[in-house]
């Protein structure tokens, strides 16, 4: 049965399978490891580690949308002294990958989770420089190229692991963010952040979230996630991990058409806890019908 | 490994303006539950995304059913309140932690507002010694013959005086000024605070259960911060309605905001 090859390489990572969780949907795996075997998966990708700990934005922080959802958790977590504790040593037990994902509000903070995690005991380093949700730092980093540059060559020169960088949907050109992440050294890109989105409570004429503005996510904003893989791929020749609103197997083959070489699932976890593994079947049932034995057959096919 | 269930529904039947009673069968659920517990609820509908959380008002594990008893809002308990016997819905739970049962206590004060008043009730199926229930509602209090039936001492407030008292559960908490040891509550977040205001003046710890928008509902995404600062502590800290609560001791929530 199983002549079908569904393993990846990013940068030298060998995953079994191109599947990953969206950071910050999937904590660091505990909660949603009871439902489903983390041994299926080929990374998980954690919440967002930052050097110390970060509170987070006041609440509401949660808004549905139509087919989507708006969030403005504002990165809270406890601290990569924390993570390096608690969260490797759990997923450790585990056969898959771990993707950590990391952010600062300057590039000394940057620099300084990544001089942290330097040594720890990591596949793939992450780095988020495209969140809407906190005021400085995050997207502010992510959205003018000068800055995109500066800041991945900076963090570059702490991580000995390969390095992803996290784009922001939130501009005019995609490509040119994507063309300066990777001459500031990026190994891997990985895309999309949330959008920017609002919501009002017509009733009590105020947002509905505190912090008013938040990241729209979820099956509504996949096609604008596919487009924006697309178009990286066909700018630059590093693998891409593509996400926004991936719910199924073929959802993830059409960013992998799109050109993504691996996928991770995010809101859909909300909606569905088996929504990951539920993807990798989704894959595996794609491949077979189809009789394709390696994803390097249809990944990028469109031109 | 953790599952969802699909219930069946047992019955679901309108109560009151926009409140329905529904009786679901999941044994698994029913095994577990506590007082003060809730379940996420699927719509089964891509475009609501998001489980609804409802408050576990009944659990029966010999029969293996839970009960729920939630207001029409939106698109979900719309969607909910549809919903006829035979159909089955998607749920998860139980979630977060519930209510704390003191053995010791003799005088137990239940404070519910609103929509809030559904989980006291099987916290007062499981309390011993007395129950005080303060029912408040903006004009139609809910389940009140049920809590008489249990033997509670039952004080009813509305709003707009239709039946009862002619204010909030609070101010006829203070009014009628019970014996009391211990208190428990859920409503609405204004009411919580009047509750821990009184709960301070009488040196005791409420147990509030509280209520916040979520995503995830089992603490992975972080969504339903609430600010706690626990004794000891010098600083508060966000923590998760769904898993942390949803119930918390009123001396330690942050209510200032
Ligand atoms: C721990 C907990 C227990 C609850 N128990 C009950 C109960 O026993 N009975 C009952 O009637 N209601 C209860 N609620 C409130 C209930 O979850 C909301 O009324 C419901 O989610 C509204 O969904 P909707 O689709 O009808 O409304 P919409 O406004 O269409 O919902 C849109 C989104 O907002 C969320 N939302 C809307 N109102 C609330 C709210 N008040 N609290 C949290 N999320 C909200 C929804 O879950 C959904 O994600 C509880 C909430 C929490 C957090
Ligand atoms: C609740 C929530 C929290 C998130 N937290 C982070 C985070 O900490 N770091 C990050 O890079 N992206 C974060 N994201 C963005 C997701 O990783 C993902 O890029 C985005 O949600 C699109 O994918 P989806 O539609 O599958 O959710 C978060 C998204 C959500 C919904
Ligand atoms: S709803 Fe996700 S952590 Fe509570």
């Amino acid at each position: 049965m199983s002549n079908i090859n569904t393993s990846i390489n990013i940068c030298g990572v060998e995953m079994k399978n191109p599947v990953t969780t969206a950071s910050g949907t999937f904590g660091s795996g505990r909660e949603y490891g009871e439902f489903v075997d983390l041994n299926r998966l080929g990374a998980v990708t954690v919440k967002g580690v930052a050097a110390h700990p970060w509170k987070g934005n006041n609440s509401p922080r949660i808004a549905e949308t139509y087919g989507g959802m708006l969030n403005s958790v504002g990165l809270q977590n406890p601290g990569a002294d924390y993570f390096m504790e608690n969260d490797i040593p759990f997923l450790r037990q585990f056969d898959t990958k771990i993707i950590v994902n990391i952010c600062g509000h300057s590039i000394e903070e940057y620099c300084e989770v990544a001089e942290k995690l330097s040594d720890a005991d990591i596949d793939l380093f992450e780095l988020n420089i495209s969140c809407p949700n906190v005021s400085e730092g995050g997207i502010a980093f992510g959205t003018q190229p000068v800055m995109v540059e500066k800041v991945v060559s900076e963090v570059k020169k702490y991580t000995k692991r390969p390095l992803i960088v996290k784009l922001s949907p939130n501009v005019t050109d995609i490509t040119e963010i994507a063309r300066a992440a990777v001459s500031g050294g990026a190994d891997a890109l990985s895309l999309i952040n949330t959008l920017m989105g609002m919501r009002i409570d017509i009733h009590r004429r105020k947002p509905v979230l505190a912090n008013k503005i938040g990241g729209f996510s979820g099956p509504a904003v996949k096609p604008v996630a596919v487009r924006m893989v697309y178009q990286v791929s066909k700018a630059v020749d590093v693998p891409i991990i593509g996400m926004g609103g991936i719910s199924n197997g073929d959802d993830a083959i059409e960013f992998i058409m799109a050109g993504a070489t691996g996928v991770a699932v995010g809101t859909a976890n909300f909606a569905n806890p088996f929504a990951t593994i539920e993807v990798v079947e989704g894959i595996e049932n794609y491949m077979r019908k189809y009789g394709i034995k390696d994803l390097s057959e249809i990944r990028g096919i469109i031109d | 490994m953790k599952s969802v269930s699909i219930a069946e529904i047992i019955k679901n039947e309108n109560i009151s303006e926009n409140i329905y009673d529904m009786l679901i069968s999941v044994p698994e659920i029913a095994k577990e539950a506590k007082a003060g517990q809730f379940i996420n609820v699927y719509t089964g509908k891509g475009e609501c995304l998001l489980p609804r959380p409802i408050s576990i008002c009944g659990i029966d594990e010999k029969k293996g059913t839970i009960r729920m008893v939630f207001q029409v809002v939106g698109k979900g308990t719309e969607l909910f309140s549809a919903l006829k016997a035979g159909d089955t819905v998607k749920v998860l739970g139980p979630l977060g932690n519930g209510y704390d049962i003191s053995e010791e206590c003799t005088n137990n004060v239940l404070i519910g507002g609103g929509i809030g008043v559904p989980p006291l009730l099987e916290l007062a199926k499981r309390l011993k010694g007395k129950k005080q229930v303060f029912i408040g509602a903006r004009t139609n209090p809910i389940l009140v013959k049920e809590f008489k039936a249990l033997g509670a001492d039952v004080y009813v407030a509305t709003d707009d005086g239709s039946e009862g008292f002619k204010g909030n559960a609070v101010e006829l908490v203070r009014k009628i000024n019970p014996d009391v040891d211990a208190i428990y509550s859920c409503g609405p977040k204004i009411m919580l605070k009047a509750v821990a205001d009184w709960a301070e003046e009488k040196g005791i710890k409420a147990q509030v259960s509280m209520e916040e928008r979520m995503a995830c509902g089992i603490g992975a995404c972080v969504g339903c911060a609430v600010k706690i600062k626990k004794e000891g502590e010098s600083d508060w800290s966000n923590l998760k309605v769904c898993k942390d609560g949803p119930v918390f001791l009123s001396n330690e929530v942050v209510w200032n905001e």
